[in-house]
């Protein structure tokens, strides 16, 4: 793959929505060279070696916080992890201060999940560590758009005209608002799936189309993004049961009978099973699922190194105009 | 021994009377005496030539924190920042802690008025206990406190039934005013912003237009039965003034007050999460604003309010989420309107001044807002042109959540004059 010559100067991953096509595809390029190294015998690259990375984790994640675990390990960084239970609202620390006190200690790069939209954008002004988004309540999850298209990529080539659904609860999926930006920069054609009252205030304001029938378009699609219906998020009822969300949304076996022989089906984990799709199907041959889990290290690998960079690129430049 | 005062030399603009020109302002022992080509001796003459001599401007709707908040804002701070800002009378809203509901709290509120000497200070008291909408507050106790009014402000009456007994009950006082901060909590729901193309992309749940227009239509219907008279507090949204509108044709008895945020910021501003714009109603969007300036331009809009709502900065360094609704704008409130209102040409400045003394006074049903002879000689003199720059480390407020600050605003208060006293003087300041 060529790889384009760009400038990298970002110190902060905080939305794909601030990216262009052109950094994109930069970072994808960079994941790729970073593929090798997990197939090597010593599976680790001495990248970022002395650094230091915290995974401030203030929700609960197994699989994005592993993955930058490792990604991070495999760039020779050490690693501190912080699990935060309470909330935000609660009494006791504040984000801004737990931040202040980790930096205190000499940290380069904090991975934050947090349940407020925006928080790690408040915290990339407040400190000065590079910020990686690792997802923000509704906001955006950047790496898993990345992994996302990562993994497209690899196997169509390009998204250049591609027809992508993303299905379910469009209104509280920060997976979501990262696939838009990324998949509609690179080309392709998306179309939010699923029933009214998941879907965004002005969705018709985004650079999508909107279908509330699975049916309709499940024949025209390159790829599927069935997105996990997340419980904890709404506060009503948005749909009737569990069964009738199924009966319009799920991707069974049944509906994948009107796909497209090759269409990808995509997952950004932990399935429901049974609810969004039927096991058949999450294990079936058009199932990328896994690789999605895989491309997420190199990703992530990505990230972490051109973070660092950027800030190196900044610290040079102040420096440079000190003189 | 009485006291006199003449302010000579100004451009006096006083709407109730129809006066607006150079004449000469003459009070005695805290009264209006005279306004006209007079040229008396006084114990204290202000040459006011260049500025403008308004009657007191009113402000119907602040935060003082008092009781309870007192690190943010009290009835001292609140009220040296009121007269800074040119008001002369200000009315406090009740959803302090615990909420103004009951007489012994509105006492409480006039006497630290009383005692800081500044403003005059009112009081709106709760209209339901503890601002819980469940049962009635004894309102007719805190009448005779003095309250001018009622609202659970900082939340609507929820329940219909509950709002309609508050209405019919309250009708039989004189000159009270049920006051309402219009959001059906069902449709608001968990926002913290407008709920629009912003909302989405920050990824933060919104508050839709309608959480306000359906309690406004509610309350319409309620004021249509009970002909009491209701004041629709921050109206925020173009369909909101649409409803006021039509209501006022129809002839009920309902006025309505805006904010200067509401005439300046949209949700746009919400894009970095800096939560000094966090507010509630949010801030709407451009087709809002217009709709709301054209409102004003139009007489439908009857006050200017600043809802000015301290905040501390520890609560307000917080995800956009966790940190509370409000904004701090009291001491640069004039300049805003004059920003918004003046500068743009949608009203001129015998307009300006109806609709922050003369009408905010019928509002409250105080016998203020005017010049006329035998008035309290509250009065605010303006420097319209002299340009400053908003800085919040000025405030004589506690709080400093204001997202004017460096703003650059016309529009300078050089004395604030209540019942003859000087208050405020810029050369002090």
């Amino acid at each position: 793959m060529n790889k384009k010559q760009i400038i990298w100067k970002h110190k902060h991953l905080i939305g794909l929505r601030d990216f262009s096509r052109e950094e994109i595809e930069y970072i994808l390029d960079t994941a790729h060279g970073f593929e090798e190294v997990s197939t090597r015998n010593i599976k680790k690259a001495p990248t970022l070696r002395g650094k230091v990375v915290v995974n401030l984790f203030f929700e609960d994640s197994t699989r994005t916080r592993n993955s930058f675990t490792l990604a991070a390990n495999r760039l020779s960084a050490d690693v501190i992890e912080f699990t935060e239970k309470v909330s935000s609202t609660s009494k006791g620390e504040t984000l801004l201060d737990t931040a202040r006190n980790l930096e205190a200690m000499g940290i380069d790069i904090v991975v934050i999940r947090h349940s407020a939209g925006g928080a790690p954008k408040f915290l990339s002004r407040n400190i000065n560590a590079c910020v990686v988004n690792a997802g923000d309540g509704c906001c955006e999850h950047p790496t898993q758009g990345l992994l996302d298209v990562y993994t497209i990529r690899k196997i169509k080539d390009s998204l250049e005209g591609l027809k992508i659904a993303i299905v379910g609860d469009i209104a509280h999926s920060r997976v979501a608002r990262s696939d838009i930006y990324a998949m509609t920069k690179l080309g392709a054609e998306v179309i939010l799936v699923g029933p009214p009252t998941l879907m965004p205030a002005k969705v018709e304001q985004l650079p999508v189309k909107v279908s509330y029938s699975l049916d309709d378009v499940i024949g025209q699609l390159d790829v599927i993004n069935m997105l996990r219906i997340q419980f904890e998020r709404m506060g009503v009822n948005p749909f009737p049961s569990v069964k009738e969300y199924s009966h319009y949304f799920g991707l069974t076996v049944d509906r994948m009978k009107k796909a497209k022989k090759d269409i990808l089906v995509m997952h950004p984990g932990p399935i429901n099973r049974g609810l969004e799709m039927e096991s058949e199907v999450a294990d079936g041959p058009n199932s990328v699922i896994l690789r999605q889990v895989t491309n997420g290290l190199a990703v992530r690998m990505a990230v972490l190194f051109l973070v660092n960079q950027g800030a190196m690129m900044q610290d040079k430049k102040e420096r440079l105009e000190g003189q | 021994m009485s006291k006199s005062l003449l302010i000579k030399n100004g451009f006096v603009i006083d709407p109730a009377n129809k006066i607006n020109g150079k004449v000469n302002v003459y009070a005695i022992d805290g009264k209006i005496a005279d306004v006209g080509k007079i040229d008396k001796q006084a114990d204290t003459v202000i040459d006011a030539a260049g500025k403008l001599v308004v009657p007191g401007l009113i402000d119907i709707h602040v935060h003082f924190r008092e009781p309870g908040d007192e690190e943010e804002e009290t009835i001292a701070s609140g009220s040296a920042a009121a007269v800074a800002g040119g008001f002369t009378s200000v009315v406090c809203m009740p959803n302090t802690e615990p909420a103004i509901d009951e007489a012994t709290s509105v006492e409480y509120i006039h006497r630290m008025g009383r005692q800081t000497r500044k403003t005059h200070v009112y009081v709106m008291g709760a209209i339901t206990k503890g601002r819980a909408g469940e049962q009635l507050a004894e309102m007719g106790f805190m009448v005779q406190a003095g309250a001018i009014g009622f609202t659970d402000d900082g939340s609507g009456v929820q329940n219909p039934a509950m709002m309609l007994r508050a209405l019919k009950y309250a009708s039989m006082f004189k000159n009270i005013v049920i006051s309402q901060h219009c959001q059906d909590n069902s449709l608001a729901g968990t926002g913290v912003m407008n709920s629009g193309y912003n909302s989405t992309i920050l990824g933060l749940p919104g508050i839709d237009p309608l959480a306000e227009e359906m309690m406004l239509w509610r309350d319409i219907q309620l004021v249509r039965k009970t002909n009491m008279r209701y004041h629709v507090q921050h109206v925020s949204t173009a369909r909101s003034v649409e409803l006021i509108r039509q209501a006022k044709k129809e002839g009920l008895p309902i006025t309505c007050e805006v904010a200067p945020h509401h005439l300046l910021l949209t949700d746009d501003a919400c894009c970095d999460y800096d939560t000094n714009y966090k507010v509630n109603p949010p801030l709407r969007t451009e087709a809002d604003i217009k709709a709301i300036k054209q409102a004003i331009k139009d007489g439908i809009i009857d006050a200017l309010a600043s809802d000015h709502a301290p905040h501390l900065k520890s609560e307000k360094e917080l995800e956009f989420l966790a940190a509370p609704f409000g904004i701090a704008s009291l001491e640069c409130a004039l300049g805003l309107y004059i920003k918004a209102l003046i500068e743009p040409k949608i009203i001129d400045w015998p307009q300006l001044v109806s609709i922050m003394a003369e009408k905010p006074a019928k509002i409250i049903s105080v016998d203020k807002g005017t010049l006329g002879k035998g008035k309290q000689a509250d009065i605010t003199i303006i420097d319209p042109d002299y340009e400053y720059t908003v800085d919040v480390n000025k405030f004589h407020s506690k709080s400093k959540n204001c997202p004017y600050n460096g703003w650059k605003l016309k529009g300078k208060v050089e004395y604030t004059i209540v019942g003859g006293e000087i208050r405020y003087s810029a050369q002090e300041n």
